[in-house]
């Protein structure tokens, strides 16, 4: 197996190469049952993934491993385990640099040790894809899942998307590839899902044969061609701007850092077709509740939707699917009708919440409550929502 | 005599509170492949947490003929399956009383060969209307299978016999699925081929053990819950 056999039909592996719009939107599906470390592997199988680079953490390392079957199975063209997340996510830059399209996966406190190249990752223009299975930050060590380690996540210039279940995660794994690559994006991704809740659950998914796959990455159309010493990034990184003028250095961030920004909201209208829309909105288009979530949160939302159906009283659930770039037009669009907005959470500060005022403010005169909120890799029984949503009722009443 | 289906509900949630090593992970994950074959709504997972053996271990399965969305640990299950009496003499579970959540009209089937309830437990369980059904699955599971390996087959067939919506051959279904790795083993190389097949024999003798003991649990519920009456807990489909 080597790049050298791929050809203009077929790539390495003798999958046939396809179109994203094909992949995700016309060729046919089967019915699988699977988890979301096993769908993560399918994914990766029809992507023509160049290199992937791994490190063992709960609860990615099954989805790591079955990449690195992919790599035995000649799907994945290098795979190799790093010494450590920082080393990980270093030498995924490397691969992404030169030119391969590259995914790796972390979980918890894997991020946070290896937080200072994320920045690195969206400065230098890379569209490396990271799949994310959220998991405590340790205070003291957890393996729990709780997702307060996205907030970190939030401000490192990479777009970041967070699917709901094992379907979503197939299908985000495959369209943030071709949106990152897109040439006037080009920053990295970051598919985020709740670990556990959707890394280690069985479930059903639709999914298209495996004997297609998507075109190879074009390292040529990018912003910031593959690397030379003599060009950016590579030019930079060898002489950064500060070691020669510092005037060119500020000026330098100071406008990319806002680019960096932009190509995140440039973003937009691919990620709008590929995804099928930013938020996803189910219930009662015209109710005044309206639970606000992602990830695991927006399907215990549904849950206390259908509840509160049988109750009599309407309800309904936005979800959002882009965190970076924030889906304001769409927020303020489906919470019109709103006059209590929940923001139901897997983590102890309420990050989505804090995304949600801040979208709205000066917008809605909706009421913003950040509940229910779970923390420590809690679950959130659909009962604990109804328990929130029933007492804010009643206090409104006066009962 | 046909069951009584008004209390039948569109989805229904199942606690497996369980020792390590018992394989209620793996019940939990074949119970719902089964009932995925049968054109079910289904979902299991297990307690997210390190393993170790004869330390609680918790696993889930839901099961309905709407969508489930709801994930992670059942908090409120309608069905809760004790798998070891040290669950209960013990408190190796994550939840106490084991019995904590029940709700109304469910059923709780213990594996012990001794009566385990206090005379509160069965006043509470009688106040909320749950059957109980207690029976030794692992000697079950060692005089039909020859192994206490096969208790968690013994408590997947006892959980299809009473509820009564998924036959034999979907838990057939859900076995094989399960130890031949149907999408996963995808590997295709030479040698892989080669060491499964020798390993074959072996395999299709563990299933067809693992499918007596469950067969076997099965007809010993669905008995049982014509006896006691218990009610239809999920819809058809």
């Amino acid at each position: 197996m080597s790049i050298k056999n791929m050809t203009k039909e077929k790539n390495w592996s003798g999958q046939k190469l396809v179109s994203t719009d094909y992949m995700l939107f016309e060729a046919p599906r089967e019915k699988h049952f699977m988890t979301g470390s096993e769908v993560t592997k399918e994914a990766i199988k029809r992507c023509t993934v160049d290199a992937s680079v791994s490190y063992p953490i709960t609860p990615q390392s099954e989805a790591a491993h079955l990449i690195g079957e992919l790599w035995a199975e000649g799907y994945v063209g290098m795979y190799f385990r790093g010494e450590n997340e920082f080393g990980v996510m270093s030498e995924v830059a490397g691969c992404a640099m030169a030119g391969a399209r590259t995914v790796t996966t972390t979980s918890g406190p894997g991020t946070l040790r290896a937080m200072e190249n994320f920045p690195m990752w969206s400065g230098t223009r890379i569209p490396v894809q990271l799949i994310l299975m959220a998991r405590g930050i340790n205070s003291p060590l957890t393996i729990q899942p709780d997702n307060l380690e996205v907030t970190f996540m939030l401000e490192t210039g990479c777009m970041i998307w967070y699917a709901e279940n094992v379907q979503e995660l197939f299908d985000m794994t495959i369209a943030g590839f071709t949106v990152a690559e897109m040439p006037d994006v080009h920053v990295p991704i970051v598919t985020v899902v709740d670990g556990f809740f959707v890394s280690h659950t069985r479930e059903s998914v639709m999914l298209p044969p495996d004997d297609i796959a998507l075109m190879p990455y074009d390292p040529y159309k990018a912003p910031l061609p593959p690397i030379d010493s003599e060009m950016p990034p590579g030019r930079f990184l060898r002489d950064p701007f500060v070691m020669k003028s510092n005037y060119i250095s500020y000026a330098t961030h100071a406008s990319w850092q806002w680019e960096v920004r932009s190509a995140v909201d440039r973003s937009i209208p691919y990620a709008r077709h590929y995804l099928n829309g930013l938020a996803h909105v189910t219930g009662d288009l015209d109710a005044e509740i309206v639970f606000v979530a992602c990830g695991t949160a927006s399907h215990q939302a549904k849950e206390a939707n259908r509840e509160l159906t049988k109750l009599g009283i309407k309800s309904k659930v936005v979800k959002l699917r882009t965190i970076r770039p924030f889906p304001h037009a769409e927020l303020l669009e489906a919470t019109k009708s709103a006059k209590h907005i929940f923001v139901p959470e897997f983590n102890i500060v309420g990050w989505l919440e804090k995304e949600v005022t801040q979208s709205l403010y000066g917008k809605s005169e909706a009421k913003i409550i950040g509940r229910p909120r779970v923390a420590g890799g809690m679950s959130m029984p659909v009962e604990a929502i109804l328990h929130e949503v029933l007492e804010h009722v009643n206090e409104e009443k006066g009962a | 005599m046909a069951k009584d289906t008004s209390m039948a509900k569109d989805s229904i949630k199942v606690r497996m509170p369980a020792l390590g090593g018992q394989g209620a992970v793996t019940a939990a994950h074949i119970a719902a492949t089964a009932a995925d074959t049968e054109g079910y709504y289904a979902v299991s997972n297990p307690f997210f947490g390190a393993e170790k053996r004869m330390a609680p271990s918790e696993s889930y399965t839901r099961l309905g003929t709407v969508p489930i969305y709801d994930r992670g640990e059942v908090i409120y299950p309608d069905i809760v399956m004790i798998y070891h009496p040290q669950v209960i003499t013990m408190g190796k579970s994550y939840t106490m009383p084991f019995y904590a959540g029940i709700k109304e009209n469910g059923l709780v089937i213990i594996n012990s060969d001794i009566e385990l309830l206090t005379d509160k437990d069965r006043a509470f369980l009688d106040s909320k209307n749950v059957k109980v059904l207690t029976r030794d699955f692992t000697k079950f599971a060692i005089d039909m299978a020859g192994t206490e390996l096969a208790t968690n087959m013994a408590m997947l067939g006892a959980l299809f016999g009473a509820l009564g919506n998924f036959g034999k051959p979907a838990i057939e279904e859900g076995i094989k699925d399960r130890f031949l790795k149907k999408y996963v083993a995808s590997g295709g190389t030479a040698s892989l081929d080669s060491v499964i097949e020798k390993k074959f024999k072996k395999k299709r003798d563990l299933i067809e053990k693992n499918l007596q003991v469950a067969s076997a649990a099965f007809d010993l519920t669905e008995k049982w819950a014509e006896e006691v009456g218990l009610h239809q807990m999920l819809k058809t489909i």
